[in-house]
């Protein structure tokens, strides 16, 4: 049962179909930015109102939603978007990744593979990768136009000069289709190799900026990097403290104040899957 | 129907027009983003001829005020989108946002194409075909395909092969397409590339 009053999925039917075209063109320009207007939303810009304007645009009845923030279905942002998409639609919610037809996400790549037919919309601060390097959007523009990604491959050159290694640890630039520079949204670079070829549609929405872009399925992603510096995507060296994997991305929690700590899973329902496995197994 | 009614013969749009443009849309997404992959839509207007169902439902599902639409489709067809859908329509295909074509297509480099700078201004054309079946005709390749894709349409001119591959050729700029028959539809993204295999 939806909420009365408001319209399936919160808005208007012309914002939607606003947002629909924008997608459309999102996807058939694989990284290109594509302007929309970002309405208001019963939560601030911050708070991931580019993804939630996207999940609404899409979502249908037959849809099953998963929403994480960092990796966790259980935090305050991921938990307040699936209530309300529960109330303002009415559609199954899960935490299992494989049972989700749409998974909102900030910050985060499941570690459980997606599969063809599932969307991943991201929840997406700064869309323009350049921006720390060129502040005018005209000039970035124009950038993107002629494909001279040269000011990026400057920084990671200065940062392999200054430090011997990319220092960029999330929103690690990629190249997408060969073509157009992207900012993957402040994902981990760990979970950059994920993005390149995955058989899921992958969405971007930027609320407060107002930009949607996309990559369809079975598209490169590459990561900028050099030949005799490849990109090496980066992990905490332990394994979980509660599910033994030394495959996934690990947070680390401060456990006391005598320097006590100790790395978890980022991605909540891969952990909780594979801890009743193990208990299942015993 | 009354006397009153303004337009006499008036068939309806969607039944339910948020469901069902919702449903219309996830197919013209997956579409977009699988090329070549052919999809049923399940909720479809009652659309006046010459307007094939999925083609009526497509510019039903994306066009609005804000969107010019150029179309071949008669003047019954274009009382229907006026009413149904509330856009303008226009007599010149390069000021168009969606072109929806029931005849012969027209020429891939008359519409909108976007600028280098903003390429997603361009327009997208809605193309109605006799047929379309998988497995035969072009092999298409390209972001959203994994190896290949086969698609064949029906009753599209000589040549249409060389106007995509120019059109594909000027990318970032382009028109995407939306080929319909009956009541499904596929979609070819500018990125397409399209091969002819006999």
């Amino acid at each position: 049962m939806t909420a009365l009053g408001y319209n399936f999925g919160y808005l208007d039917e012309n914002t939607k179909r606003m947002i629909r075209r924008a997608i459309l063109k999102a996807v058939a320009i694989p990284g290109h930015q594509v302007p929309f207007g970002a309405r208001e939303m019963p939560l601030p810009y911050g708070w991931g109102t580019g993804g939630i304007a996207v999940t609404a645009s899409i979502i249908g009845t037959a849809d099953t939603l998963k929403v994480i923030d960092q990796g966790a279905d259980d935090t305050t942002n991921a938990v307040s978007i699936r209530r309300f998409f529960a109330k303002v639609t009415g559609v199954a919610t899960t935490e299992r990744t494989g049972e989700a037809s749409i998974i909102q996400t900030r910050h985060r790549i499941p570690e459980t593979p997606l599969r063809q037919g599932q969307i991943l919309v991201y929840q997406v601060p700064m869309p323009e990768p350049l921006f720390r390097l060129e502040p005018r959007l005209a000039e970035t523009r124009r950038m993107h136009a002629l494909a001279d990604y040269g000011l990026m491959h400057v920084k990671l050159y200065e940062d392999i000069a200054r430090h011997g290694h990319v220092a960029i640890s999330y929103g690690y630039p990629v190249l997408v289709g060969g073509r157009y520079l992207m900012s993957p949204s402040p994902i981990p670079a760990f979970d950059n190799p994920k993005m390149d070829r995955m058989p899921a549609l992958q969405l971007f929405g930027a609320g407060r900026e107002k930009r949607i872009y996309a990559v369809p399925p079975y598209t490169s992603v590459r990561s900028l990097d050099f030949e005799d510096h490849p990109f090496v995507p980066v992990r905490a060296d332990a394994a979980c403290a509660l599910c033994q994997s030394r495959e996934s991305y690990l947070d680390e929690v401060v456990v006391d104040d005598q320097g006590g700590r100790m790395f978890v899973c980022s991605d909540t329902d891969y952990c909780g899957t594979r801890q009743s496995h193990r208990e299942a197994a015993e | 129907m009354t006397a009153a009614d303004p337009s006499p013969g008036l068939t309806p749009g969607f039944a339910a027009p948020v469901p069902a443009a919702q449903s219309c849309f996830r197919a013209l997404l997956e579409a977009m983003s699988r090329p070549g992959l052919i999809q049923t839509l399940t909720a479809l207007p009652e659309a006046p001829a010459p307007l094939a169902p999925a083609a009526a439902a497509a510019i039903l599902t994306l066009a609005d005020a804000d969107t010019p639409v150029w179309t071949d489709a008669g003047p019954a067809a274009e009382a229907w989108l006026r009413f149904h859908a509330g856009c303008p329509l226009v007599a010149d295909p390069a000021a168009a946002s969606f072109l929806l074509a029931t005849a012969s297509p027209p020429d891939l480099a008359l519409p909108d194409a976007g600028t280098e700078e903003e390429p997603h201004r361009s327009a997208t054309l809605v193309l109605q075909v006799a047929a379309l079946e998988a497995g035969a005709g072009w092999t298409l390749s390209g972001p959203g395909i994994e190896t290949t894709h086969r698609l064949h349409a029906a009753g599209l001119p000589a040549g249409f092969a060389a106007a995509w591959a120019a059109n594909a050729a000027r990318f970032p700029r382009g028109v995407d397409l939306v080929l319909c028959a009956g009541d499904s539809l596929a979609a070819l993204p500018r990125t397409t590339r399209l091969e002819e295999t006999r």
